[in-house]
């Protein structure tokens, strides 16, 4: 749908004007007319699936990629693909599933594209064992201003590929992404969920069955307090060994305007935790499902982002090191429940110590923690208590979700960031670089 | 059995969303555009994406005298056409007509008359063969002459007047015609033009509704549905009143 491109937190609620592109000739071009026509960087865009301010461009004018969603070569013996960066994961299953072929990672929406899966690294709930996207990609093309188009590899251009992967578009405009895909026998997911009171009872769970499962994540209500502080449902899964190939199919339901309030409100929050919570009465249940509701539970209602109103909202997502990681996550839960605000779930899951390519890769060996917040100005204070948590723990913020972080800490979480601004394209910049960079 | 399509310029966004769908049904696909590395990167895209095969001619809409040679390499691809979908056009500038005639005459000569001779030939193959459906994309810029395009309007109305007759002459010996009308679409041809967001669809939408008229036969297809009823209203705007409307 045209109209102004928004971040998909809608906060900060900056409109970016696109430029559409077809075909590889037209991203320079693109790029060189929103440069000296604004003076400002421009910014590939992809879905629209980055939260904050990571996927405006400075001078707020995008070159939208969506219309390069073209598949280039595919080796089904093999499992690589070669596609062009606009196109999705959810057209990338669509061609790959019927062949018996899987992303190698996920992130919790297939709405993004190639390029943005790249330039933010993402990660999926294998982190554990297959580490981030950028493990997987096995070469990429990259069209910069002073260079043209340039290949990159863990061979070729070495350097360049290491800045690109989780560098936030700014080396340059990903053209096209090869990838390594895993296989698998069938589209569903065996799965199961075991529901824990607190969270030495998630630690004691993951570190049992984390390492026996290709999946692990946790859901967790964010507003139990005391002894039941951390509480929620584990979930391990596999692919199935049997069941068929079926695609899933695409969203019925949608959010179709934004309400005037966020309906996720002290009125709403508490309630609906409790009966998540409550949901799965016995311990522990194992059952077999479709890769899309395991995946990608949100991607089923089109435009959620739209429940928490015109004000939008930000997501917080941090990673804190192993060493005194539980009791950090409990302080940082802790102050959330007090604050009496966040989202329906919050997100908890623990990252393996698969290295990734990239230099400014999100995840660490550690526990993640992520969950949404309706936008309000109250929520900065609580940031900034979170912040200073996470930032002394030695963990980090996602700067795909990230709206508010500040330069020192960003810049001391990821002391790569200066290999990468000497590789950026000198007409490419994100509202978000600027703000933590310069 | 294989449905066999002909897609007369491959490379618009409407007509190449178009061919996905059909793709991912397993049809054989034969595109004609102008560029010929790009119908092959098409070509491609479209055979991962379930198209049994897909042929490629390349030439340009004004090419008349290739017009031959290309319905006859599709013919012999394909067998029989089911489907033949002519989607290629521009889109002027309304100023710029104004103030050069040879312009004019240019864009009008690619959007409507080497539409009419391509659909002169088309017709006759499909005249023999007795059976498939054709379908041509016109606008609904041809329903009424407005100020702020009128070239665009009277090239697309003229299809659409042509289009008429020529879907009484086969209609006895079979073959559908059908003339889809999209509203705004967002694509490149749209590109750059300040168009009112809420009425703006994607090609992709556009492009289900196209396969979805012409399994069903249908003659005329306003694209999205309520541009029927947007087109109704502005026909019937009295003419001291719509004389004075720009836009």
């Amino acid at each position: 749908m045209r109209g102004p491109l928004l971040s998909w937190g809608r906060y900060p609620n900056i409109p970016q004007l696109a430029h559409s592109v077809q075909w590889p000739e037209e991203l320079a071009p693109a790029r060189d007319k929103i440069f000296s026509e604004t003076g400002e960087g421009a910014l590939a865009f992809g879905m629209g699936r980055s939260y904050g301010d990571s996927c405006l461009a400075q001078s707020d004018q995008v070159i939208a990629m969506s219309g390069m969603g073209r598949m280039l070569a595919a080796d089904w013996t093999r499992g690589v693909v070669k596609a062009q960066a606009g196109m999705t994961l959810d057209d990338l299953l669509r061609l790959a599933l019927p062949a018996g072929w899987f992303l190698p990672v996920t992130p919790g929406t297939r709405f993004v594209t190639l390029g943005g899966a790249v330039a933010n690294d993402v990660h999926g709930k294998n982190h554990h064992v297959r580490g981030t996207f950028g493990c997987h990609v096995r070469r990429f093309e990259l069209v910069r201003s002073d260079e043209g188009l340039v290949e990159c590899s863990p061979q070729q251009r070495p350097e360049l590929f290491a800045a690109t992967i989780g560098g936030l578009g700014m080396t340059g405009i990903v053209q096209s992404v090869e990838v390594q895909l895993q296989r698998v026998s069938s589209s569903l997911i065996d799965q199961r969920c075991i529901r824990f009171g607190n969270l030495d009872e998630f630690f004691a769970i993951s570190a049992e069955h984390d390492s026996q499962h290709e999946y692990a994540v946790s859901w967790i209500d964010c507003l139990a307090v005391g002894d039941k502080l951390g509480r929620g449902h584990y979930i391990a899964a596999d692919h199935a060994s049997e069941g068929g190939l079926e695609l899933a199919a695409n969203a019925k339901l949608s959010v179709p305007f934004d309400p005037p309030v966020s309906l996720v409100n002290s009125l709403t929050l508490k309630p609906f935790n409790s009966l998540y919570y409550h949901r799965q009465r016995v311990k522990e249940v194992c059952s077999r499902t479709s890769y899309a509701p395991f995946f990608y539970p949100l991607d089923s209602v089109q435009h959620w982002n739209r429940i928490y109103g015109r004000k939008g909202f930000q997501q917080y997502q941090c990673v804190v090191p192993h060493q005194d990681g539980r009791n950090l996550i409990r302080a940082i839960i802790d102050q959330i429940a007090h604050s009496g605000t966040g989202s329906f779930l919050a997100v908890l899951k623990q990252f393996g110590d698969v290295e990734s390519p990239g230099l400014l890769s999100f995840p660490m060996p550690g526990i993640t923690l992520a969950l949404d917040f309706p936008h309000s100005d109250k929520n900065s204070s609580l940031f900034q208590r979170l912040d200073a948590l996470v930032h002394e723990a030695g963990g980090r913020l996602y700067p795909a979700k990230d709206a508010h972080m500040s330069a020192a800490h960003f810049q001391q979480a990821y002391p790569a960031w200066q290999e990468v601004e000497a590789r950026r394209d000198p007409q490419l910049l994100s509202r978000f670089w600027k703000r933590v960079t310069q | 059995m294989t449905q066999k399509i002909l897609i007369i310029g491959a490379s618009s966004a409407i007509a190449e969303a178009t061919a996905r769908l059909y793709a991912s049904l397993g049809c054989e696909l034969f595109l004609v555009a102008r560029n010929s590395e790009k119908l092959e990167v098409i070509a491609g895209d479209l055979r991962f994406r379930g198209a049994v095969a897909v042929n490629t001619f390349s030439m340009d809409a004004n090419e008349l005298d290739k017009l031959q040679e290309m319905t006859t390499a599709a013919w012999e691809q394909l067998g029989t056409v089911d489907v033949a979908l002519l989607a290629y056009g521009t889109l002027p500038q309304q100023e710029r007509c104004e103030s050069s005639y040879e312009y004019a005459v240019a864009e009008f000569r690619t959007n409507a008359e080497s539409v009419l001779a391509c659909l002169t030939v088309l017709s006759n193959r499909f005249e023999q063969q007795g059976s498939g459906g054709l379908a041509v994309i016109g606008s609904v810029a041809g329903d009424r002459g407005r100020a702020s395009n009128y070239l665009y309007g009277a090239a697309k109305a003229s299809v659409d007047t042509f289009v008429s007759g020529l879907r009484a002459r086969l209609h006895s010996v079979g073959v559908n015609v059908l003339i889809v009308k999209p509203g705004f679409v967002d694509t490149p041809m749209t590109a750059g033009l300040d168009l009112p967001g809420p009425l703006v669809v994607t090609a992709d939408r556009v492009a289900e509704d196209i396969l979805r008229a012409i399994s069903r036969r249908k003659n005329v297809l306003y694209t999205p549905w309520f541009w029927r009823y947007i087109m109704l209203i502005i026909k019937h705007i009295p003419l001291v009143i719509f004389r004075k409307m720009k836009f």
